[in-house]
């Protein structure tokens, strides 16, 4: 069995399910293993610097991290195709990476600058794309899952075989929108796919303190008929398969699919939470134990799909376009003031 | 002798057709026996008897149109009883000579008919119309109908969502017709779940469709109103302007009659509040047809409040192609010198009643309809001040925060100069609804009260 963690190890079918999700690794190509590794990597090093930028003051107000969750995001990404629409939370800059969006514009947003993806008036938040289908970045807890099934309900209008993904972390899952979203999304069978990152804590609480079966989020979805699987969501190669899954089953016509990552973030809920409420020993164990990055990267060694000087090779050229993307966002020019007026209104 | 009279079979309903008698003189009726059919415009409903006994008489023949509420439609008997087939002719206007409506059965009548309509005034024909224009007589609801099907058939990205806007044939039945000519692909029934359905609405609009959600009414949209301000609204603010979200959100807003605090509520204040939001609350069938395709066809979300009162109200529609009014733009609707009354939605109807009135004194109001109120023609307004030197703002929604307020704001600023008095406000009264007929009769503007205002800043 790949699953090792008390965390992920447990009694009952679920363990079952997780442990069978995960058993079934087949085991990713070299290529598949690098790629991970190095968009992993970006985001785990976008994230340090921005929090880095973040204690200099050079950004702003909420700066939600997504260290220790890569994962998640870029296994889901490697089971999707160009098209597919993909919406999350305020913990939103590792989707953006991963959907191929600029690292300058993000880091420039995040700064509040005019060559930020939204000139500087969205913020850490707020950022789409169009061009890479990512719909945002939604600060109200629960918002976007409506929202992402919305999408889902236009391809499905327009009648083509896209998905969208619909991240939502397991503080939303308590939010009633979520349900009546299942149930729409049930009854249209909308190709939406619910990515649900439980990172066990919902800011400060825990999850148990706050949530009824913590540890089984996605099979709120047997209520409503919606298939769901529990993952790994620190490896890579299991989010990937049930990311396959998932895929697969909303293309072809049979609605929505739930997937709950197990998953875990080293950081505080934002920069300002000291995240007193857990353990030091809980984070480090995790970081030793499950860190994705790491896992990605022993193996890679192990199989001699690369070199340890190759991989620090591809560490430090991520390290250059990270300091090029906090170059380019601290010397970027806050947005003019004539911007405080535009965008309100869509002229036809 | 027990009268059946014609029922009421919705807080609005003022008239119906007796469409069927499934009841013929000399039947024994048994209580919960359906006795006829009855056609309002928005359903079909049955009857169904109450007291027992032979049925004796039928006075109103089956097919009778406009037949009014608590017209006596037929009488049953004491038990034994002979008939008595007097049948009456059918008559347009039902009751009348000793069809005497019985007192208080009905919420539409005698003191407690705060919601009746009453005069009009006489209407400037709308500039933007042109000249030699065929018009044609058009309740609000079919206009509304109308411009929906309209650009469904222009724009396949345009589609209805909402509950029961399908297979029921719409609550207050806006989308009648429109399943069958457009599918369920197109005419969407979702469950009564505001806050999803509105999100997912949403989420459709940043996708590039172009969403017409249907509230059942906007008392019900407070639970979807955190996705029309949060993600509506703001999204393309947040992007710099890359997004988008070309959705209507419409429904009857404000009071009907007689259904208590948490269902009559304006919120037209509510939504013009917010940047983003654009929000629109015709009058007339031809400013709501010509709105409405404004409103689907803007890029932006448009808030669009009906008023289930005016649904069944006629009017003239110009009978042009495509009817457009643009967003944003008031209208004269009476020329006057002595006085600027501004009001919109059903306002309009207190005030272009109390125009009339003052008329019949020799005083000369000007009534401004704004039919936008966010963006809002404040010149068209201001312009009128300076003519006339007085102003009265007219609304049915809670007078503090309110757009009255605004107006009164926006006239101080622009007119203070030319202003001989303050600007007065009629409004609803700052209490939720209250139930009964007189109390809420006592919580809606009237156009006595907009008279008065009226005299007030005219000071006779």
């Amino acid at each position: 069995m790949a699953v090792k963690s008390a965390y992920i190890a447990r009694k009952g079918s679920k363990a079952e399910k997780a442990d069978r999700s995960a058993g079934k690794n087949s085991g990713f190509s070299s290529e598949e293993e690098l790629r991970a590794y190095k968009d992993m990597l970006l985001i785990r090093r976008f994230e340090e610097k921005a929090g880095q930028l973040y204690g200099m003051g050079a950004i702003g107000g909420f700066c939600h991290l997504y260290i220790g969750q890569e994962a998640v995001v870029i296994g889901m990404q490697m089971a999707v195709k160009d098209g597919d629409q993909l919406i999350t939370s305020y913990r939103d800059h590792g989707h953006m990476l991963a959907a191929g969006m600029d690292p300058k514009g993000v880091m420039a947003e995040l700064t509040g600058r005019r060559d930020g993806y939204s000139h500087g008036k969205g913020g850490s938040m707020h950022m789409f794309s169009r061009e890479k289908q990512f719909f945002g970045g939604h600060g109200i807890v629960g918002a976007q899952v409506p929202l992402g099934a919305g999408l889902a309900f236009a391809n499905k209008y327009r009648g083509n075989d896209h998905v969208a993904l619909t991240y939502y972390g397991d503080g939303a899952a308590n939010q009633g929108q979520v349900y009546e979203t299942f149930n729409i999304a049930a009854v249209w069978k909308l190709p939406v796919i619910f990515v649900i990152e439980n990172n066990r804590y919902a800011m400060g609480t825990a999850a148990p303190r706050s949530t009824a079966k913590s540890d089984h989020l996605g099979a709120r979805g047997e209520a409503f008929g919606i298939p769901s699987e529990q993952v790994d969501g620190m490896d890579v190669r299991a989010v990937k398969e049930a990311g396959d899954r998932a895929v697969e089953h909303c293309r072809s016509g049979e609605g929505p699919y739930i997937l709950e990552m197990l998953t875990y973030r080293y950081r505080g809920h934002s920069m300002s939470d000291p995240a007193k409420y857990r353990a030091k020993e809980e984070v480090q164990k995790m970081r030793e134990e499950r860190d994705p990055i790491e896992q990605v990267k022993a193996r890679i060694l192990k199989a001699g799909m690369a070199s340890e000087d190759d991989l620090k090779k591809i560490d430090a050229d991520i390290r250059v376009i990270v300091t090029e993307a906090a170059d380019f966002a601290t010397a970027s020019p806050e947005p003019d003031a004539s911007a405080l007026y535009t965008d309100i209104y869509k002229t036809a | 002798m027990p009268n059946i009279l014609m029922p009421a079979l919705s807080p609005t309903m003022e008239e119906g057709k007796l469409a069927k008698w499934l009841k013929k003189v000399g039947d024994n009726i048994k209580s919960g026996d359906v006795l006829a059919e009855i056609e309002t415009d928005k359903a079909t409903m049955e009857v169904e008897a109450v007291d027992e006994g032979p049925l004796t008489a039928i006075l109103v023949a089956e097919g009778t149109e406009n037949v009014k509420v608590n017209t006596p439609i037929a009488v049953i008997g004491e038990a034994g009883s002979a008939p008595s087939p007097t049948l009456r002719a059918p008559s347009p206007t039902g009751g009348e000579g000793d069809n005497s409506p019985a007192s208080s059965l009905s919420p539409l009548e005698g003191e407690g008919g705060s919601r009746r309509l009453t005069g009009e005034g006489a209407s400037l024909k709308d500039p933007d119309i042109p000249e030699g224009t065929e018009m044609v007589t058009m309740t609000v609801r079919e206009a509304i109908r109308a411009a929906m099907s309209e650009e469904m058939r222009r724009d396949k990205d345009v589609f209805l969502l909402g509950e029961e806007v399908g297979e029921y044939q719409g609550a207050y039945k806006i989308s009648q017709g429109m399943l069958e000519e457009f599918g369920p692909q197109r005419v969407v029934d979702t469950p009564i779940t505001e806050h999803g359905f509105t999100g997912i609405a949403t989420g459709a609009a940043f996708a590039g469709l172009k969403p017409i959600v249907e509230f059942m009414t906007f008392n019900f949209a407070m639970q979807a109103i955190d996705h029309i301000i949060n993600s509506a609204a703001k999204t393309l603010y947040m992007s710099g302007g890359q997004m988008g979200c070309p959705i209507v959100f419409r429904g009857p807003n404000g009071a009907a009659a007689r259904v208590g605090a948490q269902h009559s509520q304006d919120y037209a204040a509510w939504y013009s509040q917010i940047p983003g939001l654009k929000v629109v609350m015709p009058y007339s069938a031809a400013d709501a047809k010509g709105l409405m395709k404004s409103a689907i066809r803007d890029p932006n979300p448009v808030i669009f409040l009906e008023n289930e009162i005016l649904y069944g109200k006629s009017f003239e529609v110009p009978k042009l192609d495509d009817w457009i009014v643009p967003i944003g733009k008031a209208r004269v609707a009476r020329a006057g010198k002595h006085v600027t009354i501004v009001s919109f939605g059903i306002g309009m109807t207190y005030s272009l009643a109390a125009a009339d009135k003052l008329a019949a004194e020799g005083i000369e109001a000007e009534v401004i309809d704004l039919r936008t109120i966010r963006p809002m023609d404040f010149a068209t307004v201001i312009e009128s001040v300076k003519k006339t030197n007085r102003c009265v703002a007219v609304e049915e929604g809670y007078p503090q925060f309110s757009v009255t307020s605004e107006i009164a704001a926006q006239v101080m600023t622009h007119a203070f100069d030319y202003l001989d008095a303050p600007v007065a406000r009629v409004a609803g009264k700052d209490v939720p609804m209250p139930y009964a007929a007189n109390l809420e009769k006592l919580a809606l503007p009237n156009a006595d009260e907009v008279v008065a205002a009226v005299k007030g800043v005219l000071y006779v």
